[in-house]
């Protein structure tokens, strides 16, 4: 049989992902420009028993996400930069209390009201310290319809699989543009599910590392029951001022995504075998690097691109490594250095990194970075 | 066709522009079987401003999903056009509301021009079917899907309903751009 | 035979954090008592609260509990009974949490008719910060950030559920303490969003600013300014300045929003076939 093939937009094709994932709640309120994931899921999950809600607020909505994570949901919201503000404390409350959940933040000029319809890349550090405290940090920026489709299945794998929230931030090219999709049949994309527990309700505790980091965890309403705080807490949930536990505790949160890195990252290599100017791109902007890269290729600059698709675990070791073998980086993207400042992190000194910014609303395009290669090859 | 090719359609918001390029987009991903990206830009008004939808064509899978150097521009409005016609190529096509638009952009451009939106107002008889008619017109000027790819892909879209209407208006639009331009 | 409270209380969590004289003790246990009144579940009992003093509720209980962040528990609890319309969903918490930084999830939760009953312990005051003025504070008390005397009015916070569309809105003391089980048992019986607003006492940060000389002198007010809705119907205004109206203060039936919810999904597989 035919696969199904549909000509779709990216927010779309993010409720679409959401749904072969198995997710079956969503709240959310009404933000330009990612309010099309809300419009699909309110329209496609009742017609799988899923629960749809359009919250008061940005913070309700990611509270009731929360709640219904608790009772076993997979669950989903979609926001965009002022929004994401507005969610953070709640995504904390989702670290620390290590729920699984998904937030779709379709990035658009900021900060504040910014350009609430022009696209930007400017909300990649809030993905990591947009919420007070130390905690892990999930993110993922495709670049394609299809690839945002299968990465959002992806996120809550990753959601399911370390007990956190995940961020997927598309740009707005990426989540209003259309192309063709390939639906995969179900089944041929793995879908993980969260490890629930295996000790009778007498010993379940919920953050018991006798089984590591990624304690499993239990449904509100099951057999099982258990408090759950954002207070600092014990391994039975309940909550703590004991310096050992709460030392213990946060450097274990952090420590199963940081320890998991390898398993997290996903980048793609573009001609980077003889590359002496490396480009580091992601979402929309790593489509003009590579247009670039070829259009460099033909006029004799040995260009090459790393794209990243996960942006959090950020890909040390592979930059690092690169670093060593290549004349220069550059970092394209549209926020005013966003990446370019943890790409020269990684470097450390190795190879110039030159960033090529923009927050005016209009894309980087390709002339500006084959320009930049004339100038640093 | 192996290259890229660019498409803009422009004009105002509430115009339909964007569903014109989705549905041009759709004709050549789905029915030619070739690739195709549509994006668009837009203001915050719904109604108003100017709007613009862009579709690239190719043979080979598309990087950059925004025009570079325009092949092929529409516009609806003296707005969108004026705004939007400064990377039109050398020798690109250019399609104009005869009745709306009186100060075109100097250039080598092939220009073709009809009174766009009033043949859907006062032909078709509804002024919502510029878009169509508007779409029409822009398969017969670009070539780069067939026309009946293109109207499989209109029918595709539109509510059963208006099925007739809509065939009616990208037929006519098909028509009367392949008069103009000779 | 006494009321077996520890049947609902969490082994090794007691003593709670609650000053002595605080009402919020006093609450709990008529909510024990009305969960043994119901009959109902444990494992299928979610308390969630926000933060603060009376916040600190849930911890102490043997149900599901979620302990969330400030203001936002009725919009937790909107997820968990979205998402498992079958379990008994409770709101606890104070004045400050619930109709402050929590007022737009609690009049919004109001508003969709959610079956869900939310106690607010209103002791017109936020405690656990030690003591700055609350939506419930009235207008010239002393709090630690009103030092001249509070120049805010405060909510009636009974009214403010009934203007939001809670179908059902009920008011006790923490002195009338019999009465607080029989009004979260009639509270949760009904179907729909219920508010059981319960004034209580702080007599740490209240009490002690605002010239209270004992706890009994604030379980006294409250006794004293209480009038049960139907003595009330026999009273003139004269006789009602200065009181506040106990019971059941409205009751209404309307469509739930989980059972609505529960057509949506019907209309839908139907439009999908």
């Amino acid at each position: 049989m035919a696969k199904k093939v549909a000509f779709m937009q990216g927010n779309e094709a993010a409720a679409h992902g959401a749904l072969y994932a198995g997710c079956k709640f969503f709240a959310g309120y009404p933000i330009t420009p990612s309010t099309e994931v809300a419009e699909v899921m309110s329209a496609e999950l009742p017609k799988v028993g899923g629960k749809f809600i359009q919250m008061e607020d940005e913070i309700g909505a990611m509270s009731a996400v929360i709640g219904a994570a608790l009772t076993g949901a997979k669950a989903l919201t979609s926001t965009s930069g002022p929004g994401l503000s507005l969610k953070q404390e709640i995504i904390g409350y989702g670290c620390i209390t290590e729920v699984p959940c998904v937030i779709v933040n379709v990035m658009r000029g900021g900060p504040s009201t910014g350009m609430p319809t022009g696209p930007s890349q400017s909300d990649v550090m809030c993905a990591k310290w947009g919420t007070h405290g130390d905690h892990p940090a999930i993110c993922l920026v495709p670049a394609s319809v299809q690839e945002l489709f299968e990465e959002t299945i992806r996120a809550f794998n990753l959601a399911e699989k370390y007990r956190t929230p995940v961020m997927i931030m598309p740009d707005e090219i990426v989540g209003h543009m259309r192309e063709r999709i390939v639906f995969p049949e179900p089944g041929e994309i793995e879908v993980i599910n969260r490890t629930t527990p295996s000790v009778s309700p007498e010993q379940y505790k919920p953050y018991d590392t006798k089984f590591g980091d990624v304690p499993p965890l239990a449904a509100f309403g099951s057999d099982y029951r258990f408090h759950v705080t954002g207070l600092n807490k014990m391994e039975d949930g309940f909550p703590t001022t004991k310096a050992s536990i709460v030392q213990a505790e946060e450097e274990r949160q952090v420590r199963k995504v940081e320890a998991n890195a390898d398993d997290i990252i996903k980048y793609e290599e573009y001609m980077l075998d003889d590359a002496e100017v490396v480009v580091v791109a992601f979402g929309s902007t790593s489509r003009s690097a590579r247009f670039a890269v070829n259009e460099a290729r033909k006029q004799g600059i040995k260009a090459g691109l790393f794209r990243l698709i996960t942006f959090w675990p950020f890909p040390e070791k592979q930059i690092l490594a690169l670093s060593k073998k290549v004349k220069a980086f550059i970092t394209p993207e549209m926020n005013l250095g966003m990446c370019t400042e943890v790409v020269k992190g990684c470097v450390a000194g190795n190879a110039p990194v030159h960033g090529i910014f923009r927050v005016d609303g209009e894309p980087i395009n390709p002339d500006q970075i084959v320009d930049k290669m004339k100038e640093v090859k | 066709m192996a290259g890229r090719y660019e498409i803009r359609f422009s004009g105002a918001g509430g115009q339909g522009l964007i569903l014109a390029g989705v549905i041009m987009a759709e004709a050549a991903s789905i029915y030619e079987g070739i690739q195709a990206v549509q994006s668009q830009s837009y203001g915050p008004e719904a109604r108003g401003g100017a709007s613009k939808s862009e579709v690239i064509i190719s043979e080979n899978p598309i990087d950059y999903p925004k025009v570079t150097k325009c092949d092929a521009l529409l516009a609806l409005t003296q707005e969108a056009c004026d705004k939007y016609s400064h990377d039109l190529k050398e020798g690109g096509v250019l399609l104009i509301d005869s009745d709306l638009i009186h100060r075109e952009p100097q250039g080598n451009f092939k220009v073709t021009k009809f009174n766009i939106t009033n043949t859907a107002k006062n032909e078709i008889g509804r002024e919502i079917v510029t878009n169509i008619v508007a779409l029409g017109a822009m398969v017969a000027l670009t070539g780069v899907v067939s026309k009946e790819n293109a109207e499989k892909a209109v029918l595709a879209r539109v509510p059963e309903a208006f099925l007739e209407l809509n065939k009616k208006a990208f037929n006519l639009g098909y028509e009367k751009a392949m008069a103009a331009k000779k | 035979m006494a009321f077996d409270y520890d049947k609902y209380i969490r082994p090794g969590k007691l003593p709670h954090i609650w000053c002595p004289g605080c009402g919020h003790g006093i609450v709990m246990k008529g909510l024990i008592r009305a969960i043994d009144a119901l009959g109902f579940e444990k494992n299928n009992t979610a308390i969630v609260s926000g933060i603060g003093c009376a916040s600190r509720l849930p911890g102490y209980m043997d149900c599901c509990t979620l302990h969330t962040a400030h203001g936002r528990a009725a919009a937790f609890a909107t997820g968990v009974k979205m998402a498992k319309p079958e379990m008994n969903v409770i709101c606890v918490g104070g004045d400050g949490d619930g109709t402050a930084i929590g007022g737009n999830h609690f009049i919004h939760a109001c508003r969709r008719n959610i079956n869900i009953t939310y106690i607010i312990m209103n002791n017109k005051i936020y405690g656990m910060t030690g003591g700055q003025f609350s939506p419930a504070t009235p207008t010239g008390a002393k709090a630690s950030t009103t030092p001249y005397g509070n120049p805010d009015p405060p909510f009636d916070i009974a009214k403010l559920a009934i203007g939001a569309g809670a179908t059902f809105v009920a008011r006790g003391t923490a002195y009338h303490a019999t009465q607080i089980d029989k009004l979260i048992v009639e509270a949760i019986q009904h179907k729909g969003f219920s508010v059981v607003e319960i004034l209580d006492d702080c007599p740490t940060t209240y009490g002690r600013r605002n010239k209270y000389k004992s706890v009994i002198e604030m379980m006294n007010e409250l006794k004293d300014i209480a009038v049960p809705v139907k003595a009330a119907e026999k009273m003139t205004p004269e006789q009602l300045k200065g009181k506040v109206l106990t019971g059941v203060l409205y009751k209404e039936e309307k469509p739930e929003y989980t059972a609505e919810y529960a057509k949506v999904i019907e209309r839908a597989k139907g439009a999908a076939k």
